[in-house]
Order: C-alpha cells, then structure tokens, then sequence
C-alpha cells in the first residue's frame, strides 16, 4: 500500500462554483429566452407592443376610471348620456355589481331571510376547507358531516317552512345560490351514481348491463337544454291542474342525471385502463366483488381519470346557466336580468356585470382546477414521470 | 279486479281534478292570500327587478293593482318571471293567475290559446331610431330608403320590416343578429343607421348608447303591438275583477285621484268620484264585482293612477322618459277610454 502525498492530489473538494455570468441570472434569461435569435426578437418586440397597448386600457377602465358606489346610472354615464362624468369618460360600473350584489350572490331572497342561505355557506366553508387538506385528520366524520348532515340542515334552513323560519319558495332563489347549491348536488350526486353505472355497464349481469347502457347512452343523447325546457314547458300540462313540481327540483335532478351519465364514462375510462391481472390478482386473494372494487379496482381508476372527473365538474357548474331556459337564475342569469333595471342602464353597465360574473366563474372554475392538480400529484405514486 | 282497481283510481283521479278546477280564481287566490303574477324577466319599465329585488315597472304596477283590489293590500302578490316561450303555459296550467308580461294582444291568442285580454295598458308598436349624425335631416321613416337597419332575427319584428319597406317601395339594408345586445352593440358601433323594435324598447336601449343625444326616435309607427295582461278563460269574476282593476285605474286618472289626495276625495262632494271610490250610501259596486266597496282607493293608494303608474315607470319619473303620446287619456288626444264606474 502506497500513501498518497504527492503535492498535486488534491485532499479536499474544491468549493462549488456559481455558474458564468453569460447562463445565470436574468440578464443570460433575457437573452436566452427573449432575444435569442432574429425570429426570438421580432416575437418578443411585438409581444411588448401588445401589452403595452392592451395592458394599460384595461388597467385604467377596470380599476383607475371605474366608479365603484354610487346611487343610479348618473355615476356610470357621462354628461351627454345624462349622467356626471365628464365627456369622453370610460370606466367599469363597479357601482352597478355593488348596487346588486346582494342580488348577485342570492337572488331574490327576502332580506330579512338572508343571513339563512349566508350560514349555510358559513357552514359549507367550514366543512369543506379540512376535508380539502389532507393533514386534517376525522375525513371518515367530516365527510359524513358535508355530505349527508350539510344537506339536511341546508334544507331545513334554505327552504324553511319549519321549527319557526318562514317558508322561503325556490322561485326566490338566485344568483350565485343557484349556481352553487346546484353545482354541489350535482357534483354529490354523479360521482357515486357515476361509479354505479360505470360498474353497472361493466356488470357481467344482463338486465344491470342493459339499465346501465340504456340511461348512459339516454341521457347522453339530448342536450340538458331540452331536458330543462321539457321540464319547465310540456310537464305542466300533463300534470292536473294546481299540481306543479317545483322548478328548481326539475333543474336540480336534471343537472345531477347528466352530470352522472358523463361521469359514469369517465369513470368507465378508468376501469379499462386497470390491467386484467389486477382484477385477476383480487379474485385470488378471495376479495368479493365489492371487496375487489373498492379495495383494488376502483383506487386506481379514480387516481387515472382524475382530470377527466373534475372535467365533468367544471363543465357542470358552468352548464347550470342553463337553468335560464326554466326562468331560474343562476349568477349570469341575475346579471342579464338587471340589465333591464333603467335606473342602471349605461353603455358600462353590461360590460361591467358580464365581466363581474365572468371572474367569479374563473374562480371557481380555477380552484377547482389548481385543487384537482394539486391532488393529482399527491396520488401519482405508480404513475410518476 | 285489475280493472275495478283501475276504475276506482280513475275515478278518483277524475274527481280529484274535477275538484281542483271547480274552485273560481278568486277563492283561490283569497284561499292562498296572495296574487301569482307572471312578468318577464326583464324588460326596463315594464318589469325588472330593482337594487332591493323588487319588480319594478308597470306590468309589475298591475299585479300590485288587482292585489290591493282584491286583498286592500298592493303587497300581497308574488312574481314569476315568465320567459316568451313558457309564458302561456304557465296561465293554462293555473301556475299564474294574471300574465302582465307585456304581451301584444292577438285574435290568436284570444281564441285559439284560451286567454282572455282584459285591455291594453301600453299601446306599443314597432318603431325606428336612427342616428342623427350619420342620417341628418331625416324626419321620417320613409325617408329611410337605402339605409342599412340593425334588427333582431327570427322575431316579427323583421317580418313587419320587410313589410313595411316593400310596401313603400324602398329598399333597405338588413343586419341581423341572433341576440338583442349584439344588436345593440353593432348599432352603437354605428354598423348599421336605423335600429327597429318596439318604440317602448328604443327608449330603453337608447340610455345604453355611447352618446344617446345622437339618436332620435322616429315618429312612424309600423305595427299595433297593444299590450296588456291576459287572464285565463272560462272565469267571468276574475276576468271582470282584473278588467274593472284596469279601468279603474283609468278612471281614478281622469277624476284627477291620485295616490296623494285619494284620503281627502273620499269627502269630496263631486257624485261621480264618491261613487268611484264607493263612499255612496248602500252602494254595491265593489260588493258585486266580489270585492270590497273602497277597492278604487286600495288600488290608488298602492299604486297611483293610470297616469302615476306610467310617469313613474316609464315616463318622466323614470329615466327613459318614454311621452305619453297615445297612452294618453281620451280627454287628451289618447286611447285610454275607461267604461264608466257606476
């Protein structure tokens, strides 16, 4: 054994180095990724002119010149279209969504009745924000409590007509209630009743396969627009007069069948995608049918098609202005609705509500979609690229 | 057995239908304490909801009218906005008791649809607005020849247009869309000159425009759009309950009653308005319709008279400041004509 003291070995690590000035730092960014060649400079000079010319407009019609309270139309228009602005004025009429925004978040609720539906979202917030975080341990009771509890107090206190609150008709009901309530029943009710009809297709038994296929296939062949309008325009005259179901109930079934028929292929999607030898694998260990699915089948499936299923929701919540056709009015419904109040009628004035109602279904639309990714790489364990 | 079985639930059925429809209008609605009013879902100074949720506008006015003549309290009415297409379902099935949705009264829907019109509370009918600075020195329609007309697709609207340019042999430029904002969107654009719907609308629209000082409402008219509420048929009462509702109001404008003096001309000596307002001695003219004998001062007191009703929504308390033109009275060069009270 020889030792090593030559002078050039070295004995310790040469200390680590930041990268050359040219590929670090913003400078090496810009010049990588916004200048890099003829083609990279023209892309990235028009680019610049774009926002420059877009950015600034919007900045100040949405924020610098918009009006945000005000009492009538006066505050929106400008001196020639009678109101106190000078000529020439363009700003969003915040104002008007103010002025409405009770109507806006419920419709036309009595306001004495309002804190009703505004505990109820308490409550909803409340359950839903732990179920959503996975270090927040109870999810078997807090499921139980969002799920089956939530809705039987939503009802009792939504509805009324018992234990002292005036009855409360859901011809009332509007704005982002609607959307709300009837997105989360939807949603509550087609992931289960997907899964059911998903396996139910699947079934190796007959009459089940053949229920299954003939709802699917059913409701997935007309449009829910003329599921709604059927409801809400021949359904009467069938029904002897002074009997009359009610419209938000027709709107509510309607929206939680379609959404279930479209899961359940989703869902479907998933349970191809599960090797044989899995199902095959089940079977020898003894698991039952039910055992097989929720044990090893469906764990699986779900984690696959999550993109597809939260797919289905955001397209659920945005089909409920649907509702419309029936006369319910849902967040975009009330919005048009008061276009028609002349004491608000200003050229700003529908710009302005169409784009409030626009941000708030980007919102919810949005969260879903960040929570469904987050999820999704939470639960890639097999799949990880 | 099975059929005994069926018989029984048929009869049962029958005689359970039977008994829901005998009841009258009225008892229903005593029976229920409210009115249901059917209104649009929107249309500015006819029936649109206010910053509180309240449905503001004449036809919205009526329904509060026949509450406060039914029940002496203009309160005791609920809303259900109606789109055009569920409108007449929505009376034939009982789901309403009045449709006041500003709906143009036809031989058709008299008939054929089994409604029954009670009058017309706002003559209506299709008219042109222009814009003045690309159009100046026109002063009537049919100087319109050549222009290019923004118009609502699918809607009579555009049929009366053709009508009315072929018939004065002018030609004429058609921009159609689908959806009334995109209409009024082009038009402000300046896409097209003349902008055609009911004169009622025009005004409406006409406060949505960039510079509304530009646009002028021509005075030609090329369409009897008579719009009042409908009841159903086959019930005399309520028919008449909602008919008289209308003249009375009619008749409370021409004996000058209004919502602020109606407590004072309950004394007044003039016969004719002690009898309106049923301060006769032994008068029956309430009891006979089915309401109480004070009904005309339950209506002004809730809503005004005719006259109120309309400057408040739509004339010049409001700000479409629609003129009263042939909604006027009688006495006033107008088509309101009421029967006399008496």
């Amino acid at each position: 054994m020889q030792e090593h003291d030559t002078s050039w070995v070295r004995t310790e690590m040469a200390l680590a180095q930041q990268a050359p000035a040219g590929v670090r730092g913003p400078l090496a960014w810009v010049r990588k990724n916004l200048v890099g060649s003829v083609g990279d400079v023209i892309l990235t000079v028009l680019a610049i002119a774009l926002v420059v010319m877009i950015v600034p407009p919007i900045i100040n019609w949405a924020f610098i010149s918009a009006q945000w309270v005000g009492p009538d139309r006066t505050v929106c228009a400008t001196a020639a279209q009678g109101g106190i602005q000078p000529d020439g004025w363009s700003g969003a009429c915040w104002a008007f969504v103010n002025a409405k925004f009770g109507q806006l978040m419920l419709g036309r609720y009595p306001i004495e009745e309002r804190w009703r539906p505004i505990l109820v979202a308490i409550l909803f917030v409340v359950l839903l924000v732990p179920l959503l975080i996975p270090r927040v341990p109870r999810k078997g009771l807090n499921a139980i409590l969002l799920f089956l509890v939530l809705p039987i107090v939503a009802f009792v206190l939504l509805v009324g007509g018992m234990f002292g609150l005036p009855h409360v008709e859901t011809q009332l009901w509007g704005g982002l209630l609607v959307t709300l309530s009837l997105s989360f029943v939807g949603i509550a009710v087609s992931l289960p009743m997907g899964i059911v009809l998903a396996l139910g297709r699947r079934s190796k038994m007959p009459i089940v396969k053949t229920l299954c296929v003939i709802f699917i296939e059913f409701v997935r062949g007309i449009p829910l627009i003329t599921v709604l309008f059927f409801a809400s325009v021949m359904l009467p005259l069938f029904l002897p007069a002074g009997v009359s179901f009610d419209k938000y109930l027709r709107a509510l079934i309607g929206v939680s069948l379609f959404a279930a028929a479209y899961m359940a292929e989703v869902i479907r999607g998933g349970l191809q995608a599960i090797p044989k030898g899995q199902y095959e694998g089940a079977d020898s260990l003894g698991l039952g049918y039910w055992q097989k699915m929720t044990l090893i089948v469906l764990p699986q499936a779900l984690k696959l098609v999550i993109p597809g299923i939260v797919n289905t929701f955001i397209g659920m919540f945005k089909d409920t202005s649907l509702v419309i056709i029936i006369s319910m009015f849902d967040l975009l419904g009330v919005v048009k609705q008061n276009f028609a109040d002349a004491n608000w009628a200003t050229p700003q004035t529908a710009r302005s509500g169409l784009i409030f109602a626009a941000f708030v279904f980007w919102l919810f639309c949005f969260g879903m979609s960040r929570y469904s990714m987050y999820t999704e790489r939470r639960l890639d364990t097999g799949h990880k690229r | 057995m099975k059929h005994i079985a069926i018989g029984i639930l048929g009869a049962a059925a029958l005689g359970w239908m039977a008994s829901a429809a005998s009841a009258t209008t009225l008892g229903d609605v005593k029976a229920k304490g409210f009115i249901q009013c059917g209104v649009s879902t929107g249309l500015a100074g006819f029936s649109a909801p206010d910053d509180k949720g309240d449905w503001k506008g004449i036809d919205a006015d009526f329904c509060r009218a026949v509450a406060a003549a039914v029940f002496g309290d203009g309160t005791k009415v609920k809303f259900t906005p109606l789109s055009a297409k569920e409108r007449f379902t929505a009376l034939q099935s009982g789901e309403i008791d009045i449709l006041s949705r500003n709906t143009t009264w036809t031989i058709n829907r008299d008939t054929a649809l089994g409604l029954n019109f009670i009058g017309v509370t706002y003559y209506d009918g299709q008219g042109f607005m222009i814009n003045a600075k690309k159009l100046p020195g026109v002063n009537s329609a049919l100087q319109l020849s050549g222009a290019a007309v923004c118009v609502q697709s699918g809607t009579t609207t555009e049929l009366n247009l053709a009508d009315y340019f072929k018939a004065n042999k002018m030609e004429y430029n058609p921009v159609v869309f689908e959806k009334l904002e995109e209409v009024n969107a082009a038009y402000d654009a300046g896409r097209c000159d003349v902008y055609t719907t009911d004169q009622s609308g025009l005004y409406g629209i006409r406060l949505t425009l960039s510079a509304p000082a530009d646009h002028v409402v021509l005075p030609e008219i090329i369409s009897k759009e008579p719009l009042g509420p409908a009841v159903r048929q086959g019930d005399d009462q309520w028919y008449h309950i909602v008919k008289w509702t209308y003249f009375a109001l009619l008749q409370a404008e021409e004996l000058g009653i209004t919502q602020a003096n109606v407590e004072e001309l309950k004394t007044s000596d003039n016969p004719e308005i002690k009898r309106v307002l049923g301060q006769e001695a032994e008068t029956k003219i309430g009891t006979d319709l089915g309401v109480s004998n004070d009904w005309v001062v339950n209506i002004v007191k809730a809503v005004g008279n005719y006259g109120e009703m309309f400057e408040r929504n739509v004339g010049t308390g409001s700000p479409l400041k629609i003129a009263r033109g042939i909604n006027a009275l009688w006495t006033k060069g107008g088509l309101q004509y009421a029967p006399p009270i008496r």
